[in-house]
């Protein structure tokens, strides 16, 4: 699994020999243009998250463009209130469709990467790649059938309708994780388990599960984080009364008056629980991106 | 026989699941889609009969279509480019380490775990087309810092307005390509970075010749994941710019468009167009990778 | 070995994820799966999410639930885009076969899109046991009366060829405020001195709301039966008289703000409000944006007909519909009662600023600006709204909008006019 190493290297000290002494001096220019660099860009990256924040306090006596910029000049809870209101229900729905959909699919994607990093059979890296296919397809080559496809079935349409797609559209995705995981398994292990006449499932389960943990955080994290962020199904599969908070914030934010102090608290609610699995959780998040770069 | 089975029986019991679900979710809705692009189902009642490629015709010589493929194209190129040199850059950056790298390498990548939905609601703010004195967002942040003649009118710019919903694709993608690449950079040997040393080349003949050329897989990863993602745009444009706003009109929102107005054999169609245009760049790329695998 | 140290990190993780997984699930409870309504339960969907659309929905509500004390209103407002958002937002519920306890749709070619589709149920029944059919206007009942039967029930009725101004702006700008235009060129003179001025002359908003105002260029240049020919085939889109008014269309557009496709009607009604702008075309809607902010008619603002279409009245109504598949019929019926009742009518009608479509509801209450509107129902020629479903399909109105917002980024009269034409002849043909 490739997360990516924290230590930070030292930087060589400059030895004082006097032809060094002037690169010693380059070298501290550069780290001043580096450092430079480094909070000009922490700036403008911040700079969303500080008109979110500014706004989200506003009242309406700092709504003249001219105090765009500026911090409200009272504090207003206003708009975090009538954002709660319209999206608390929804936020509920969300995590209720969003952890089963990313357990279902993680328990998935793990029995599938064991077999296709481990138990090889003919054709196993065919299987990989048209599974791994399914990770690229823009999804609306398939949205028309699908919807008549989920009629047929007799999904309901909101919560159950998108956690059987986020599992089923999910599959690529935590199966790459878990294959890529399980290349780094020792063989022996493996091995001596299959000598010991253990058959394959229990290998699995006695001795490739519990190994398994850490790639079941990043693919529960990368899970969670793309099935809380989704639009395009829940706009399909569910409406703002059964339907996940992005339905409910692009209402919100959409609406014929615009009401921007709601609508970016509204941003910040529907944003805090991915983002709070991101900051505590964040070295297993890297590991996810690392793993949907398709590099083990 | 009986052996075989035993081998290959419990791997393939354990994949079965996904195995069909991805056949069914995945290729066959693909194939029933591309059957039903190919009727004349112009509304919700089962077709009538075969037309061909009429559909796919229509499309092409539909302005509006040929519109929203040229904002497809010009904003994937921006999107690559902006998220390929800021994700380098501030690889770059950090790559040697930094004082308080963590919190560097936090903020850049942050806007990954925010929805398009969320994000879209700061942006659509930031990106207001006023000019003047009713300016606000960018617009009146350039206005009081001097550089008024830079105002424009963003997304809603006849020609351009498609490149403005670039910036918010390039905050939010950044900082993942940055992750990318920095794994990339920490997993060249040190001993690479020594010999080189040894040699007594500079520090720029250094990433010029040893570093930078082992990164290119990681750039072909990068451009990979940036530019699926950036085909399939649909929320961004949803959230920042509506989806009757002519400027910014791609096939994802003409497919949404198309498919409330109940037109399934031209939705169906747009979304065939959409697989195709995505399959182009990742078709050879998966080819590349499963060929990497069998010789592995 | 290796092995070792990762088992015990693996189970701090493992005990975190146990911890992740049980705040969530905390949260989680409380949600309420399935389509979302429950018994005694009537989802009503409509666009009236905020504004005087939403104290008009909330004023029908209060009588509803005095009406039908045991159920309960379920809100599943869209907000966005006269509707278009909400529009495609129900489209697609429809097409998902997960309709709403009842929904919102404008009387007219709208509404025959749905019975066509075969989205809503006949309610000719309701209309003979109620007596309904003797409590609506006639040209009104044509509207929503498909091949014999009645499918929805109106409740109110908007004009939508009306010009809201800021009489302080008009001055501040040397225009005299009580001038009355015979024609659009007349109007256009004023709004060059307005726009010399600098003051904006005219605002609008998003796409419809450039649909709307096109609707008014229209009615103004082609008059009442060339407008109405626009529909049925005998105006051609491709004439010379079509080719003034979308000249007179570009001109108009010229004068208003760049930021429209950022504004949706409140914003840019709020501009002539404000007196940031002099004009604004939309519907008696905006009366009530006006009155909710003690806005003195006749003082802090006037209107008058869009200039060329003094003496008529350019129609719109909402009505509610029974959907096929509705989850509690007889809660729909129940909202349609209060609907359709005076007293529904009336408390909705006030607080929206429209014209109760029910003829014994009692208007002796309403504004001033509500009382014009009243009497001008009464006695003018009506012609259907475009922006507002009552003259084309939704689908054609796609087109049209998409011809409009192409147009309103940079577009030519010519390529406008050639645009429509072309779509008018697949529509007409279907």
């Amino acid at each position: 699994m490739s997360t990516v190493s924290t230590a930070p290297q030292p930087v060589a000290p400059a030895p004082a020999s006097p032809s060094k002494s002037a690169r010693a001096r380059r070298s501290r220019g550069i780290q001043v243009l580096r450092y430079g660099l480094l909070l000009f860009f922490l700036i403008i990256v911040m700079m969303p998250v500080y008109v979110l924040l500014v706004t989200s306090f506003k009242g309406p006596g700092d709504a003249s463009p001219d105090r765009a910029w500026l911090p409200p000049t009272e504090l207003h809870l206003d708009g975090w209130r009538t954002a709660w209101e319209q999206l608390s229900p929804a936020l509920g729905r969300t995590f209720a469709l969003v952890i089963p959909a990313s357990l279902i699919s993680a328990c998935l994607g793990a029995m599938n990467g064991f077999v296709l990093s481990r138990w090889r059979f003919p054709g196993a890296n065919l299987v990989f790649t048209l599974i791994l296919f399914g990770m690229f397809i823009p999804y609306q080559a398939v949205m028309i059938p699908l919807i008549e496809l989920m009629q047929d079935l007799g999904v309901q349409s909101g919560v159950p309708s998108l956690i059987v797609l986020h599992v089923v559209f999910g599959l690529p995705i935590t199966t790459l994780i878990f294959r890529n995981y399980y290349a780094g398994v020792p063989q022996e292990m493996i091995e001596a388990a299959r000598v010991d006449g253990a058959g394959m499932l229990r290998t699995f389960r006695s001795v490739v599960l519990p190994l398994s943990v850490p790639a079941f955080v990043v693919t529960l994290i990368w899970q969670f984080t793309s099935a809380w962020n989704d639009y395009l199904f829940a706009l399909f599969f569910s409406n703002a009364r059964n339907g996940p908070v992005t339905i409910s914030l692009n209402f919100l934010a959409s609406g014929q008056l615009q009401d921007y102090s709601a609508s970016m608290a509204g941003a910040l609610i529907a944003s805090f629980p991915t983002l709070i699995v991101y900051i505590v959780l964040g070295r297993w998040f890297l590991g996810g991106l690392m793993a949907g770069s398709l590099k083990g | 026989m009986r052996r075989r089975l035993q081998n290959f029986g419990p791997p393939l019991l354990l994949i079965a699941p996904s195995v069909v679900l991805v056949g069914v979710f995945v290729y066959g809705l693909i194939a029933v889609n591309v059957n039903t692009s190919l009727t004349d189902r112009h509304s919700r009642a089962p077709a009538d009969g075969y037309v061909g490629l009429d559909n796919y015709k229509a499309l092409f010589s539909d302005e509006d279509f040929q519109h929203a493929l040229g904002n497809l194209l010009m904003y994937t190129l921006a999107f690559l480019v902006g998220a390929l040199f800021f994700g380098f850059l501030w690889a770059w950056l950090l790559e040697r380490g930094a004082r308080g790298e963590g919190i560097f390498r936090t903020i850049y990548l942050f806007p990954m775990a925010v929805s398009f939905i969320a994000s879209g609601v700061v942006w659509r703010w930031l990106l207001n087309s006023a000019e003047g004195d009713r300016a606000s967002g960018i617009n009146r942040l350039l206005d009081s810092t001097g550089l008024g003649f830079l105002q424009n009118s963003w997304w809603s710019d006849e020609n351009w307005g498609i490149l403005a919903l670039t910036l918010p694709a390039i905050w939010q993608l950044s900082g993942y390509v940055m992750a990318l690449f920095l794994a990339g950079f920490r997993g060249v040997p040190e001993e690479l970075r020594e010999a080189a040393r040894v040699d007594g080349v500079t520090e720029w003949q250094l990433y010029r010749h040893v570093i930078f050329p082992q990164l290119s897989p990681v750039a072909l990863s990068a451009i990979i994941i940036v530019g699926h993602m950036s085909l399939k745009v649909f929320d961004l444009v949803m959230a920042i710019a509506g989806q009757t706003n002519y400027t910014t009109q791609v096939p994802a929102t003409q497919m949404w468009i198309e498919f409330t107005r109940g037109d399934y054999a031209l939705s169906a169609a747009i979304g065939t167009v959409l697989l195709l245009i995505v399959a182009v760049l990742i078709v050879p790329y998966l080819v590349y990778t499963y060929r990497q695998e069998r010789n592995r | 070995m290796k092995i070792r140290g990762r088992t015990t990190r693996t189970r701090c993780i493992g005990a975190a994820t146990v911890a992740l997984v049980t705040a969530f699930g905390a949260t989680a409870c409380g949600s309420d799966g399935g389509s979302g309504t429950g018994e005694g339960e009537v989802e009503v969907f409509t666009w009236w999410a905020q504004g005087s659309e939403k104290e008009g929905l909330d004023a029908l509500v209060g009588v509803f639930e005095e009406q039908h004390s045991d159920l309960k209103f379920v809100n599943g407002a869209v907000a966005g885009g006269a509707g278009s958002d909400a529009k495609n937002v129900l489209a697609s519920r429809l097409q998902t076969n997960d309709p709403p306890g009842t929904f919102q749709a404008h009387a007219g070619a709208e509404l025959t899109d749905y019975i066509e589709q075969g989205d809503i149920e006949p309610l000719t029944d309701a209309y003979s046991e109620e007596g309904w059919d003797q409590l609506f206007p006639e040209s009104l009942l044509e509207q929503i009366e498909q091949e014999g039967e009645y499918y929805s029930v109106p409740s109110n009725i908007h004009r939508a060829n009306v010009v809201w101004a800021n009489p302080a702006a008009l001055e501040e700008a040397g225009v005299d405020p009580n001038a009355e235009y015979a024609d659009l060129d007349a109007w256009i003179a004023d709004l060059e001195r307005i726009e010399e001025a600098g003051i904006t002359p005219l605002s609008i908003g998003m796409d419809w709301t450039q649909v709307h105002l096109l609707e008014t260029v229209l009615l103004a240049d082609l008059g009442t039966d060339g407008y109405n020919g626009l529909w049925d085939g005998t105006t051609d889109w491709a004439g010379a008289e079509v080719t003034e008014a979308l000249e007179h269309y570009e001109t108009l557009l010229g004068f208003t703000n760049s930021d429209r496709q950022s504004l949706d009607w409140p914003d840019a009604t709020q501009q002539v409000i404000d007196g940031t702008a002099a004009f604004n075309v939309m519907g008696d809607w905006a009366e009530a944006a006006f009155a909710s902010q003690d806005k003195a008619f006749g003082e802090d603002y006037t209107t008058f007909p869009v200039p060329g279409t003094d003496g008529v009245f350019d129609f719109l109504a909402d009505s509610f519909t029974l959907p096929v598949g509705a989850p509690n019929p007889d809660a729909s019926r129940a909202w349609l009662d209060t609907v359709a009742s005076a007293d529904g009518q009336q408390a909705f009608n006030a607080a929206k600023g429209s014209i109760p479509a029910n003829l014994e509801a009692d208007t002796s209450e309403f504004g001033e600006y509500q009382q014009t509107a009243i009497e001008s129902f009464a006695q003018d020629p009506i012609v259907s709204s475009l922006a507002h479903g009552s003259a084309a399909s939704v689908s054609w109105l796609t087109d049209i909008t998409s011809s409009i917002s192409q147009f309103g980024s940079g577009g030519d009269v010519a390529s406008l006019q050639e645009d429509l034409a072309s779509t008018a002849e697949g529509h007409l043909a279907d």
